[in-house]
């Protein structure tokens, strides 16, 4: 399999790599970086869970390839707390109440940042809208939709 | 409860204390069986059938042999050499791990690849080459009864025909004299489709074996680490697999809804791979994978009929169900009850006479027959009962809510023997449904749809009063595979006064990290904070079920409960040695002892608990920590009543959930906010069979679908903002007087829904409605009703 070189700065840094071109970058994010915040959860863009930002974008990286972002920059769930200190959204989930089993909370978490970057003030149905992308099975989303409210008031 | 007996900083029960399993989840740091990652991992990638039954008349994997990165391929012939190509299922029905010469469903694994990385593993699933001779298909259930059908289950000594067991509840001839007696009978055929958990996350594990020291080692996607353990020592022993020697760690798991308590075929071969290779395997399944072959819920299809008289008693019950199993019973049920708790079929109402009886067939499907987020059974039962006195009410031209409050067994009855056999703890089933109808205001509800339906706009309202049966149970009655159902907690108390607990269940998201510290703050007022919680690991936690039907708080809740007791048994001691007291002399509240009449004589639990590692009485163990295995007398009945009004498109058929009131009565709760919780997404995965969700197969036994663009989950947008209320009838046998609550709303809120847009639709002649109620059946039910 053909083999490239790419460099993506992730969470602030950084990672050159070398690697096949057919690499997911939810698979380079997981595997070749360790950070296993970021889940799989269909490989079809279905469920949301693989989301991060790429420049500034939500995406769902089990549908990206790593050389895709090559020179880009990746933002995941792990780059959210700076200096150890949480982000509103992530604050918001706990808060509320956001989250059970936590499988579909990085994605969610990840695409309401997003939504949050081009609406400060969505209501209700806007957040639905947002987060529609992603699916959980647990929480039936009413304290996500709190969750996000809550950061979006904190911000 | 009406009364908080702790203080927030202790944090026992009724207190909604953030959860201790928050922090590393939001941050990504939780530990899924996918982030598990040892040395010299192989990866796993498992070929399937297309075929839904077929003869395999060669299997090649010398191509994918000669790819790079491939390690091994395993096929039945391989497991077959170890004697490891059939494995029983918790039904003790078999199942192939993998086939020597037929395929029995589409998507059945047939073959392994083993590689260096994921990427290798689907080449080489790829590159094996599979011989099949198509064989003929039986697919409807009904016609795999008939005689002539084709006998799918040759494998199996004396199986003569399709049927699996034929299961019966109740008085036959009693319930056919009442039928013919009855001034009203209403019947009503309800298929309830095949449905899938679909966690967000897959099934998988990470097996590693150690051949110097004969140690496996597991992660994996187990709702029941413990058992699964036992099955495996039990069916792998003679491949020198000794169950002391055997370790499951179940991590953080992406959600289960019954979906992870089946043992797959992909752990079995995982199991078996690192055994040949010697290597750690990892094998995660992808959705695909997930949908088309894991265990499905439901796929019932009943005859369901109700007897009553003039004035509205509701006298008989009659259910006849076929259930379509698959290709073996893989259902998890505990093995005296093969239909599971469908004789909770006379649901909340004082039923004289019932009879209901279920017939399990083999077809070419995939198997199961698996809880689908409900107790064993619950769901089916509890739709046909309140869809059928909701045709009764239109019947007898009664409201719907008139005759569920004529009919309820009254709270000065419990506990009420119920005629199929159960004996039901407690209920106030007209308190919950009154509160339901007075918080959505349903005599406003009933106005305005009188005022739409006068300007020709579709609006409909449905109850459900459903009964659970959860917390099995009793040992008398209740095992799987002979392991019986108590559960265990464990707990040791530290010299500084902090506590581990460790219990034999497993949390998929319930949250028992908190609430099983909760209560043992409770009991013992160590405050929350410091009180750790481990399950899940084998090794370490004491033998317990796992976590599924509604389990965990009825029987390990229970068993934790009953731990601390016993160490405030011993803290007594101590105590009164420390006071120099006699121990009949001291009061307890959670926190401390104080001697009776002196108050600022007092013994902290901390204090007492340092007693105990230096400056124990003499004559008394050392140490502070007790073990208890709770073996429940009796299942725990929870309830609710749920209303729900929808609005109905006439032009595209859509229905839009308006209002979702649920009222919910588990007795006493640990946690509010975590029940709410449960409740919201309980409701949803109930929202999502009545309204989207089904997987269907056509005359080939193709599964029409496989992926989530098919499979139709509810998002943000289709769900309602649920609301809840809740009235308290505690438990009277469970120490903590709890039911436990994590299915109930996934139970009862399908027939709401439904009997809300049967109502919509009521004055246009539509009786009733298959679910996925999906906006074309609805359409067609508008023109066909000529409106």
């Amino acid at each position: 399999m053909a083999q490239q070189n790419i460099t993506i700065k992730v969470n602030g840094t950084d990672q050159a790599a070398e690697i096949e071109q057919r690499l997911l970058l939810v698979h380079f994010i997981r595997e070749n970086l360790a950070l296993t915040g970021t889940h799989i959860g269909c490989d079809t863009t279905h469920c949301g869970a693989c989301t991060l930002i790429l420049d500034g974008k939500a995406v769902k990286s089990c549908t990206v390839f790593a050389v895709q972002a090559d020179g880009k920059e990746v933002l995941t769930i792990e780059g959210m707390t700076t200096n150890g200190e949480l982000h509103p959204l992530q604050e918001g989930f706990m808060e509320e109440h956001g989250l059970q089993c936590g499988f579909c909370t990085p994605g969610m978490i990840m695409s309401s940042y997003a939504l949050l970057q081009e609406n400060k003030n969505p209501t209700e149905a806007e957040i639905r809208w947002g987060i529609s992308g992603n699916l959980c099975r647990c929480t039936g989303y009413v304290n996500i939709v709190k969750a996000v409210q809550y950061a979006a008031q904190k911000a | 409860m009406t009364e908080l007996r702790t203080s927030a900083e202790i944090g026992g029960m009724g207190h909604s204390v953030k959860r201790k399993e928050d922090p590393r989840f939001i941050r990504g740091r939780g530990n899924y069986v996918d982030d598990v990652v040892r040395p010299g991992m192989l990866y796993m990638a498992i070929v399937r059938s297309p075929f839904a039954h077929a003869k395999i008349k060669s299997i090649n994997t010398e191509k994918a042999l000669a790819h790079p990165g491939v390690a091994a391929v395993i096929t039945g012939a391989t497991l077959k050499e170890y004697n490891l190509h059939w494995m029983p299922t918790l039904m003790s029905d078999t199942q192939m791990v993998l086939p020597t010469d037929e395929v029995m469903y589409q998507a059945q694994e047939v073959a392994a690849v083993i590689a260096t990385d994921r990427y290798s593993a689907a080449d080489g699933v790829a590159l094996v080459e599979v011989d099949y001779e198509p064989l003929e298909v039986v697919i409807d259930p009904f016609k795999a009864l008939e005689p002539g059908a084709p006998l799918l289950r040759h494998d199996k000594e004396g199986q003569k025909d399709n049927l699996i067991f034929h299961w019966e509840a109740g008085d036959k001839a009693a319930t056919e004299q009442a039928f013919r007696d009855a001034d009203f009978t209403v019947k009503q055929d309800i298929y309830i489709p095949r449905i899938h958990v679909a966690s967000i996350e897959t099934c998988g594990i990470v097996a590693e074996f150690d051949a110097v020291e004969g140690q496996l080692t597991c992660w994996m996607t187990s709702q029941a680490p413990h058992a699964h353990r036992t099955v495996f020592a039990l069916v792998a022993g003679h491949v020198g697999l000794s169950e002391e020697k055997i370790r499951i760690i179940s991590p953080d798991i992406g959600g289960g809804f019954g979906g992870k308590v089946p043992i797959y075929p992909g752990y079995v071969i995982a199991i078996a791979a690192t055994v040949v290779t010697g290597s750690p395997i990892k094998w995660i399944e992808d959705r695909r994978e997930n949908l088309q072959a894991d265990s499905f819920g439901r796929d019932y299809h009943m005859t369901a009929e109700l007897a009553a008289s003039k004035d509205g008693t509701l006298q008989a019950l009659r259910i006849k169900t076929i259930a379509d199993h698959g290709y073996t019973d893989a259902a998890c049920n505990p093995s005296k009850w093969p239909a599971g708790m469908f004789s909770i079929a006379t649901g909340s109402y004082d039923l004289k006479h019932a009879f209901c009886e279920v017939d399990g067939v083999y077809t070419n499907k995939p198997p199961g027959g698996i809880a689908y987020r409900c107790s064993f059974r619950v769901t089916e039962a509890v739709h046909a009962i309140e869809r059928l006195v909701d045709i009764m009410a239109d019947d007898l031209g009664m409201d719907p809510a008139e005759l569920r409050l004529k009919n309820f067994i009254p709270p000065e009855a419990f506990p009420f023997k119920s005629v199929l056999g159960w004996e039901y703890d407690s209920g106030n089933y007209a308190g919950a449904l009154k509160l339901a109808m007075e918080k959505i205001g349903y005599q406003d509800l009933l106005k305005e749809q009188k005022e739409k339906r006068e300007k020709g706009e579709l609006m409909g309202i449905g109850i459900c009063s459903f009964t659970e049966v959860v917390g099995a149970g009793p040992s008398k009655d209740f095992d799987i595979l002979g392991l019986k159902m108590f559960d265990s907690a464990e707990i040791r108390v530290h010299p500084t006064g902090k506590a581990l607990v460790r219990i034999g269940v497993q949390t998929q998201g319930q949250g028992h990290e908190t609430t099983f510290a909760q209560i043992v703050a409770e009991e013992l007022g160590i405050p929350v904070d410091h009180i750790k919680v481990e399950h899940g690991d084998t090794d370490t936690a004491p033998y317990g079920l796992g976590t599924y039907a509604s389990r965990s708080t009825p029987v390990a809740g229970a068993a934790t409960a009953m731990a601390s007791r016993k160490i405030l048994d011993k803290a007594r001691k101590i105590a009164a040695h420390l006071l120099e007291v006699s121990a009949d002399d001291l009061e307890w509240e959670p926190g401390k002892f104080t001697v009776k009449g002196v108050p600022d004589k007092v013994s902290t639990i901390q204090e007492i608990a340092f007693a105990a590692y230096t400056n124990h009485p003499q004559g008394l163990e050392a140490g502070l920590e007790a073990i208890s295995y709770y073996d429940p007398p009796n299942l725990t009945f929870p309830f609710g009543s749920y209303i729900c009004v929808v609005d109905v498109d006439r032009g595209t058929g859509e229905v839009k959930i308006r209002r979702f009131m649920a009222v919910d009565d588990c007795g006493n709760i640990i946690n509010p906010m975590i029940v709410e919780g449960q409740i919201h997404g309980g409701l949803t995965m109930g929202m999502a069979p009545a309204l989207m969700e089904e997987i269907s197969y056509d005359e080939e036994g193709n599964m029409r679908g496989g992926s989530f663009m098919e499979y139709l989950m509810p998002t943000a947008m289709e769900t309602p903002s649920w609301e809840t209320g809740k009235t308290t009838t505690p438990s009277p046998h469970h120490p903590l007087g709890a039911k436990g609550v994590g299915e109930s709303a996934t139970v009862g809120a399908p027939a709401a829904i439904v009997n809300a847009v049967v109502d919509a639709l009521s004055h246009l002649g539509v009786r009733h409605l298959e679910i996925p109620i999906t906006p074309e059946k609805v359409w067609r039910a508008i023109q066909e009703s000529g409106n």
